[in-house]
């Protein structure tokens, strides 16, 4: 049975914009930082609605990440704004020290993720970050799907104590998850019931993952998609139920195959539930400029690919 | 605490922790603690406003310090106790399996007194930044503390932050620099020669201020006074602050030598000798 509805085509940077904005009001300690990228992150609401609490920090993120962290001292909830690739590889060592293992209760909010920010080429095309980002101690990782659970997910972050990276995109994809939703932190959304196989997606990658579940059943597959849209925590036990139903599984995200989504359900399927598992993610690749369907294309990251993975999955059953 | 004879009397007794902590698990970082063993009496036991006793990690009304070079975590820990942060008895349990006293200050273990994690050096000025841009917003007057290495400043973290504590006019944080001259490999002037320190953060906009000893108790003190009233002037305040690496103990003194290297045990029988049991031992 679907579990969503196709509205229109929206850029999930701007769900974060609409949800910070959205937090500018509704709780006074939310503060947040940018690094020269206001109008890409669409911060500019924020900063104009809150301009003592928007500090514009310059081309510096090391420096954005410490005055991050030290604005916890004092109650203040930040939020920092940059691309996925300074926002993680730039700073590891910075979110590392002074958030993760200090504990702080900074939100770290990259945009321009994966192969889609196109034509800018593979110095701007983060492919590893949530394996950076999920590999350090009680970081929470997050990867909405579109504007809808975007804006949702960075306004539950604020209500949640602890480190978090919310990972979001450039282009514009199709919105259709229910905008009253209420985004619950760890906690997997199961998009389509199905019995034979289970595509769990996570990012840009869900939307693909139901138009090849659209092309799988008119081939007579019937495929569970799950949106995993937290990485870290895992939901594990949506997961293992699944597979307990379905016995093979697909993953699919915008991300190297190594650190990925796809790896932490390997990890726990290896331990709890051995099964054929498929991934459609980038493998051990870096990418380069086109456009980002023509990048989706090159680098296997289309729906096509997804049913070719559930195909091949299902005889390995 | 008050009068300078006061504090000089704290002085060695937190020399004498220093050295029999690092030498307890022989290792740590005695010679830039012990160099800067005077500044961090002063602060504590006379300049800095704070609450030992109901440690808060918001510190709202309260001056807050921030330690950037972690390593010099022995005087950190040997002041924080002797303040009334944790038991005295405590120093005993430095980098040892299970302890609150890290080998580098963390926040992880919820040791009272320390506020961020520190070790990787150039990290701290921007949160120490971050702290006084929170203390404006919270219409909180009180002053944000930090100290830094002279090598730590080799790192490119801290000139971000210096540009943006000018730029943003971050007037309620006083950053001193502890000038000892030496990092691992060698004098500052051999490894990387930084040029003059008080140049470059003029050039940067602070308002810097000179302290050529360091190690002089009520010098450091009326240093600190000094640069209060320089605060909500709309710069930034920084101190470079001269001082001797392993001051106090005589054969630790003037060498890079005794960065991150403990005594033996004869060394130091010699090193407290030097310095009088003035508290009593932990």
């Amino acid at each position: 049975m679907k579990k969503y509805t196709f509205t229109e085509k929206k850029d999930t940077r701007s769900g974060f914009g609409a949800g910070l904005s959205q937090l500018g009001k509704t709780n006074e300690n939310v503060v947040a930082l940018c690094a020269d990228l206001t109008g890409s992150l669409k911060m500019d609401a924020f900063a104009k609605d809150h301009p003592e609490r928007f500090f514009q920090v310059g081309i510096a993120e090391a420096n954005m990440i410490g005055i991050a962290a030290g604005l916890t001292i004092g109650g203040k909830i930040p939020f920092t704004g940059t691309f996925a690739n300074f926002s993680t590889g730039r700073v590891y060592d910075q979110i590392r020290q002074s958030v993760a293992y200090s504990g702080k209760n900074v939100k770290i909010c990259a945009s321009h993720a994966g192969l889609t920010l196109g034509e800018d080429g593979a110095t701007h095309q983060i492919l590893e970050d949530l394996g950076l980002m999920k590999m350090l101690p009680g970081m929470v990782v997050i990867n909405p799907c579109d504007y809808n659970q975007t804006k949702a997910a960075t306004i539950a972050i604020a209500e949640y104590e602890g480190p978090v990276y919310l990972r979001f995109g450039r282009p514009t994809v199709p919105n259709f998850t229910d905008a009253e939703q209420k985004f619950e932190i760890g906690k997997a959304v199961i998009l389509n019931e199905g019995k034979d196989v289970t595509i769990f997606a996570t990012g840009h990658l869900v939307w693909k993952a139901i138009e090849a579940g659209e092309q799988l059943a008119a081939l007579g597959i019937d495929a569970e998609i799950i949106n995993i849209h937290t990485i870290k925590p895992l939901d594990e036990q949506a997961v293992l139920t699944s597979v307990r139903k379905t016995r093979c599984v697909v993953t699919a995200e915008e991300h190297q195959m190594n650190g990925g989504l796809g790896d932490s359900i390997a990890q726990l399927l290896a331990r709890e539930l051995p099964s054929p598992l498929e991934m459609v993610a980038v493998h051990d690749s870096f990418g380069e400029s086109g456009t980002p369907d023509q990048l989706m294309t090159k680098y296997g990251l289309d729906a096509v690919n997804i049913v070719d993975a559930v195909k091949k999955v299902i005889g390995r059953k | 605490m008050d009068s300078t004879t006061e504090l000089e009397k704290i002085v060695p007794q937190v020399r004498r922790d220093i050295v029999r902590m690092v030498h307890a698990v022989n290792s740590g970082h005695p010679g830039g603690s012990l160099g800067c063993t005077e500044f961090f009496v002063s602060l504590y036991f006379k300049v800095m406003k704070h609450n030992a006793n109901q440690f808060n990690m918001d510190g709202v009304g309260e001056d807050l310090f921030f330690l950037s070079n972690g390593h010099i975590s022995p005087v950190f820990y040997s002041v924080l106790a002797r303040a009334g942060y944790f038991p005295v008895k405590e120093l005993a349990t430095f980098r040892k399996l299970n302890t609150r006293l890290q080998g580098h200050p963390t926040t992880h273990e919820g040791l009272s007194g320390v506020r961020i994690a520190s070790g990787s050096l150039g990290q701290g000025l921007s949160v120490a930044i971050g702290a006084a841009l929170a203390k404006k917003l919270n219409k909180d007057e009180n002053i944000v503390y930090t100290l830094h290495g002279d090598g730590e400043l080799q790192e490119g973290q801290i000139w971000e932050a210096a540009m943006y504590a000018t730029a943003k006019k971050v007037d309620n944080i006083i950053a001193t620099v502890d000038m000892n001259g030496q990092q691992i490999d060698g004098s500052t002037d051999s490894v990387l020669p930084m040029g003059s320190l008080k140049a470059k953060f003029e050039a940067f906009g602070w308002d810097v201020i000179s302290n050529d000893n360091g190690n002089n108790i009520a010098t450091v003190v009326e240093t600190l006074a000094t640069a209060k009233t320089h605060l909500g002037k709309g710069k930034p305040v920084m101190i470079l602050m001269k001082t001797e690496m392993g001051n106090g103990v005589d054969f630790m003194m003037h060498s890079h030598k005794w960065h991150g290297v403990a005594p033996n045990d004869e060394q130091l029988a010699q090193a407290l000798k030097q310095n009088e049991e003035t508290l009593g031992d932990y």
